[in-house]
């Protein structure tokens, strides 16, 4: 084996996850959760249900996302899901999750794809009306959907009243991060 | 506009990509049809004052391709499918 | 003494003074003022210049409709031509400019204009600058645009921020004037979700420039009131300083908030406007009515007002425009200013009626069956001539005239879809007509509720029909209020004299323009519009629209609604362009999106590209490197002697998995992926069903059933488009499932003679030729971090790309540089990327250019016919396989030193270069290093057979001429040895 251990970065290029203050409101980037995408093959929709429900994956309903102990799910198409799991874990999550499903979904590593803005603090409404298009005030707990920030496409999930999760393109990070602050200096 | 998305409900246009004419599902077979058949799959469009079957992509949504009802003169959008149930029921399938 | 027109009252804060400057001239106002009140409160009247006549003009009207009182708001970078001075509010330190006026105000050279007005009629310019036609551009235009116009431009960018956003709500009410009030309280209080909008600081509309009550106090107190209630409501958003300036399909509105316009400048962070779109369910207009005037003969001087404005400066901000005023009206409303005045202890010196009969105003001279008939004064009203019913002539000494001929309902909203407003004849007034935007209506003095106690009715009723529309149920009482009628007797324009009468000031359009027009047959109201550019500019008409077609309408014989309206489009009134640009504008104009690279690339110096929104390693320079051909021939010929290593995560990346993805492949690729093993990988070329080529890319096999598409960079998302209308439209039952990866990788390129030597110290297998030969594909371990390896090239060097989790990206440039040391490898950017594809003659962007098929790229053998791929049918049309069509070939130079052209075309031997001769272009050119001299791709007619030949390569443009060979594509290693190795 060769010799070499490369070290990770954020998609914002930090060591560490950061949390910071937008006004009111704290921005975190999540660096410590595993994605994969998983698509039930065709005709083998209830037989990948039933391994979720097993494994405690939970496959929500159409704009839902849901937690379970470990997997946390949200819904993006309609034979499409963007499984979570903790790194310590499963942050090699892809084996783990064949090893539930086997031949009967394709499953596809989504860790690196995105990077993940964690937002809580109140009235979190005022800030994404200046971003999104998305009626976030009466959106039930684990409303999810994709939405376009700034030309960027990004899944928006409502966790909590007073909290949110946006999954962004990676490679936008800094871009994405920039317009979460100007709207939230322009609020503050 | 807003198209009423079979799944999510009322969204915004902005996030759809238009294609155009419903007829476009109906592509003709590489192995049997002519050229010409293909010519005019590919070519001819109707352009109605009023009712119009149209193909619209959710791309900043859920990637559903949709057969939407829509009256090119008022906008006034009366049914919206996903594309690939109309396709199947035109016969489609692999 | 200054304020010598401030009289008591008003809604004004007395207990603080505000300074400003006009025209550099220290003034005073207090909070609560506009720029115009505050000037009328000063005893200014004269504020600008007409369009075309350079006539003396002052302020007309309260409100946005303002046509006149346009001024330069602020200096510097944040100056803002043609602002309404009627909706500036007043901060201390303002600056306002008067404009279109040179040397002065008072004195204005261009004023010579007005004594040749019989030259500047409708049509002048269309008529008097026609001929020679190369004159418009350069000698008739800039003169026309210097004489006559609007306020200048800073030439700065502008300082401030922009915001935009989104809102919802079950309904929208615009306006917030009695009937708005009304509207959001009904539905506010049954709990729906409202947004109150209205374009003021103060709300209440009307009720703040009134001296009625409602519900037993001052209208105004009634208006605060309200607002207190409903914006303690949470489900009731009320927005100030807010204009809905349109209505777009489906309860969508645009409106836009002027965050910080009432400051001199923006708070540290705070935008200076939000441009939001309004998701409503439904929407009631409650956008009142404007006042419009009654022409005659010099009526534009300053000091002529709308009489409902004379009264609101009155009663809202303790303003007399005058100190001898008069009325004329041909309604009932005009006497209530009349009255208003007078309680105000304004001296109304005369009320000019031109209704016959009926009651005299007490206590005032109400001249009934009288017209005025002309006015006086150079530079702001000293009289106006009356002409009472017996025909008898009188001056009355005057310094403001207020003008009623009635009131317009602001249907501007509801004819955003082209509903056609209906005439009502005892209002003598337009009203909404049919078809508007679903689910808008109308209420109050928009719909032709005039008095306070229909206005408030018609609102009401309304909220609650939306209430129970959207399923909830609503009550309301009404509060006492004035319900007069409308008493009205139409008189458009005063038949009298030679002079002209203004029916749009803002334009300096009179009767004789539309007489004119009438005379030339611009009859029909649109025509008009555009001939005598009627209702043009910032304040689109709103006060003389109706006159000038009741004049159209009067000269034709056809009666008012027979001769229409223009359509309204919006903006309803001016929206600024960096409202509607938000934050997207110079560096934040779209996301950027960066490699995995770009931290180290940024550390070494690296020039970047925009490639699409990425920001790509261009080249990378270095020490002593002063020119960018210097890096980038070191970068490639560094590559080819050795290794070089690029950053090529840009690419798409499209996971396909599935039971059928392999025959969804062949359907989408016009060669045959099926037969591809597992572990190797395959050129694509991908179709559009026209037959052209869409894209290329390398395709792997990582599993029976899984593959790897790569796509070019600049067609990822409209291949992936593709891809998913094959599976879910074209062909929904196959069994394929499909993801975009392109950001889950960062993927370099290991390209050179040394590559594998340098990659075999990264990775954790054996990647001998044997054990991963070329065109190989698979799952490796770097120090044991999952990864993938493809044995692939761009440059026709031994080449691999590696791939790594995104997240270790930035340790795998680093890994990979201190590796390649020994070899002395170099970081290529995307110039050296070009110069070794063109080098190897591989197609890029310039090939792929969509008017070229497989045949034309000298790919024509990769299109399998034996199965249905898109594309494939209509790519064997007759005229796109013809022998002798466009193929690719290779151009050099025939002299080494002579450099090639981008874009020539190529011509035999002694052809004219004209289009007839014209043989071929070159795609791509660049210097090769490692030839010495310039080569480029090419399509050539026939080009195939003709390999050898010596032909010409011109472009007209850069002036060259340059004797060329055509030679094969491939530049280096034809047989691929190097590659293979």
């Amino acid at each position: 084996m060769a010799e070499i251990k490369l070290k990770p970065l954020t998609a914002l290029g930090h060591d560490l996850p950061v949390t910071e203050a937008l006004g009111p409101w704290t921005l975190t980037e999540r660096f410590d959760v595993a994605l994969a995408s998983l698509a039930p093959r065709r005709g083998r929709l209830d037989e990948v249900r039933a391994a979720a429900a097993r494994a405690g994956i939970p496959m929500s309903a159409p704009a839902r996302a849901e937690l379970g102990a470990t997997f946390g799910a949200f819904w993006m198409t309609p034979d499409m899901w963007m499984v979570e799991a903790p790194f310590a874990t499963h942050e090699d999550i892809r084996p783990a999750l064949l090893a539930v499903f086997g031949d009967a979904a394709s499953i596809t590593e989504q860790t690196d794809a995105w990077v993940r803005f964690d937002l809580a603090g109140p009235e979190l409404e005022r800030l994404m009306e200046r971003l999104s298009n998305f009626d976030l005030a009466p959106a039930p707990e684990g409303a999810a959907t994709r939405t376009v920030i700034e030309h960027m496409g990004c899944y928006l999930i409502k966790r909590s009243a007073q909290a949110i999760t946006l999954y962004g393109p990676r490679s936008s990070a800094r871009s994405l991060h920039h317009a979460l602050t100007v709207a939230a200096a322009s609020l503050a | 506009m807003i198209i009423n998305h079979p799944i999510l409900g009322p969204r915004d246009a902005a996030e759809f990509v238009y294609l155009g004419d419903a007829a476009l599902i109906n592509r003709p077979d590489g192995m049997t049809a002519s050229v010409e058949t293909f010519h005019d799959y590919l070519y001819l469009r109707d352009n109605p004052a009023g009712e119009h079957r149209e193909l619209w992509y959710h791309e900043q949504g859920d990637r559903s391709w949709l057969v939407v009802t829509r009256n090119t003169v008022t906008h006034e959008i009366t049914k919206v499918e996903l594309a690939r149930d109309v396709a199947r029921a035109q016969g489609r399938s692999k | 003494m200054t304020q010598v027109n401030r009289i008591a009252g008003g809604q004004i804060d007395r207990s603080q003074t505000l300074r400003f400057t006009f025209d550099g001239i220290p003034y005073q106002g207090h909070p609560g003022d506009t720029l115009a009140s505050a000037l009328l409160a000063n005893g200014v009247r004269l504020m600008g210049r007409s369009f075309k006549y350079h006539r003396p003009r002052g302020v007309i009207a309260a409100g946005s409709e303002e046509p006149n009182a346009l001024v330069e708001l602020r200096t510097g970078a944040r100056l803002e031509p043609n602002t309404r001075a009627t909706v500036v509010e007043l901060w201390d330190g303002l600056v306002a400019n008067s404009q279109n006026r040179w040397p002065s105000l008072r004195f204005d050279a261009l004023a010579i204009n007005d004594r040749f007005n019989s030259f500047f009629t409708a049509g002048f310019y269309y008529k008097t600058f026609m001929w020679p036609a190369a004159f418009w551009e350069k000698v008739y235009e800039p003169i026309i645009r210097r004489a006559a116009g609007l306020g200048s431009l800073s030439h700065l960018e502008d300082p401030d921020a922009y915001d935009k956003g989104f809102l919802h709500c079950d309904l929208l009410v615009i306006g917030a004037g009695p009937a708005g009030l009304m509207a959001a309280l009904t539905a506010g209080r049954a709990g729906l979700r409202v947004i109150l909008a209205d374009e003021d600081y103060a709300l209440g509309g009307r009720l703040n420039a009134e001296t009625f009550e409602v519900g037993g106090q001052a209208g105004s107190d009634w208006a605060a009131g309200v607002v207190a209630e409903v914006s303690a409501l949470p489900n009731v958003r009320v927005m100030r300083r807010t204009t809905v300036y349109g209505a777009f399909d489906h309860g969508i509105y645009g409106a836009v908030e002027r965050v910080s316009d009432h400051l001199a400048e923006p708070l540290p962070g705070k935008v200076r406007q939000t441009a939001w779109k309004i998701y409503s369910r439904r929407a009631i207009l409650a956008g009142g009515a404007t006042e419009r005037p009654i022409a005659f003969e010099n009526n534009d001087r300053p000091g002529v007002m709308l009489a409902g404005a004379l009264r609101a400066y009155a009663n809202r901000w303790g303003v007399a425009a005058g100190q001898r005023v008069a009325v004329f009206t041909n309604n009932d409303d005009g006497l209530r200013s009349a009255t208003d005045l007078q309680a105000k202890g304004v001296d109304v010196v005369a009320v000019i009626d031109s209704r016959e009969g009926g009651e005299l105003l007490p206590g005032i001279r109400h001249l009934r069956g009288a017209e005025v008939v002309d006015s006086q004064g150079r530079l702001g009203l000293t009289g106006i001539t009356v002409r009472d019913a017996r025909g008898r002539t009188e001056v009355i000494r005057v310094d403001a005239l207020g003008v009623s001929g009635g009131w317009n309902p602001n249907v501007n909203l509801l004819s955003h879809h082209r509903s056609h407003p209906t005439w009502r004849e005892d209002i003598a007034a337009f009203v909404p007509g049919t078809g508007g935007p679903v689910g808008l209506v109308a209420v109050g003095a928009a719909a032709g509720a005039f008095s306070t106690h229909a206005a408030l009715a018609s609102a009401a009723r309304a909220a609650a029909q939306v209430v129970s529309d959207l399923g909830g149920k609503a009550s309301y009482d009404l509060p006492q209020a004035e319900d007069a009628p409308v008493a009205i007797s139409p008189l458009w324009f005063v038949h009298s004299g030679k002079g002209r009468a203004w029916i749009d000031p803002q334009n300096d359009v009179t009767i004789k323009d539309v007489k004119l027009a009438h005379q030339e047959n611009m009859i029909s109201v649109e025509h008009l519009k555009r001939y005598t550019t009627l209702g043009m500019a910032t304040d689109q008409g709103k006060t003389g629209n109706v006159i000038g077609l009741a004049v159209m309408a009067e000269l034709t014989g056809r009666s008012i609604p027979e001769t229409g309206t223009t359509v309204y489009r919006p903006p309803y009134t001016p929206v600024a362009l960096g409202a509607l640009a938000g934050r997207s504008r110079g560096k934040e104009f779209k996301p950027f999106r960066l490699t995995p690279s770009h931290k180290w690339a940024e550390e070494q110096g690296a020039v970047f590209v925009e490639v699409g929104m990425w920001l790509r390693t261009q080249w990378v320079p270095r020490q002593g490197e002063t020119e960018w051909r210097q890096s980038v021939d070191r970068e490639v010929l560094a590559t080819r002697k050795s290794v070089g290593i690029c950053d090529v995560t840009t690419l798409g990346k499209i996971d396909i998995q599935g039971t059928d993805a392999a025959a969804f492949l062949d359907r989408v690729y016009a060669n045959t992926f099926s037969t591809l093993p597992v572990g190797r990988c395959r050129y694509g070329l991908m179709l559009r069903e026209d037959g052209m080529v869409y894209d290329d890319g390398t395709t792997a096999r990582m599993g029976p059933n899984e593959f790897v598409m790569t796509t070019t960079t600049a067609n990822a998302v409209l291949v992936y488009r593709n891809l998913e209308f094959a599976r879910q439209v074209l062909w929904p039952d196959m069994d394929v499932q499909i993801i975009s990866t392109t950001e889950a990788w960062a993927q370099y390129s290991v390209a050179g003679p040394n590559a594998r030597k340098l990659l075999q110290k990264i990775v954790d297998q054996d990647i001998s030729d044997a054990a991963f030969p070329y065109m190989g594909a698979g799952e490796i371990t770097v120090g044991g971090l999952r990864a993938r390896l493809f044995r692939i090239s761009f440059s026709g060097e031994l080449a691999y790309e590696i791939a790594v989790p995104t997240r270790y990206g930035d340790a795998l440039i680093r890994a990979l540089v201190e590796a390649g040391r020994e070899w002395d490898a170099v970081v290529y950017g995307t110039e050296a990327l070009g110069v070794m594809r063109v080098e190897k003659g591989h197609v890029a962007g310039n090939e792929l250019n969509g008017t070229s098929t497989a045949l034309n790229m000298g790919l024509g053998k990769m299109v399998s016919r034996k199965k249905d791929a898109i594309g494939v049918k209509l790519s064997g049309r007759e005229v796109l396989v013809a022998e002798d069509g466009l193929r690719l070939v290779g151009v050099k130079p025939v002299n080494p030193a002579h450099p090639l052209t981008a874009g020539s075309h190529l011509l035999k031997i002694g052809a004219t270069p004209v289009v007839e001769h014209d043989d071929g272009w070159l795609t791509s050119m660049v210097y090769s290093p490692h030839l010495g001299h310039h080569i480029a791709l090419a399509y050539l007619k026939n080009g195939a057979a003709r390999i050898g030949e010596r032909m010409r390569a011109v472009n007209l443009l850069a002036r060259t001429d340059i004797e060329v060979d055509i030679v094969s594509p491939h530049f280096i290693d034809p047989e691929g040895e190097r590659l293979r190795g």
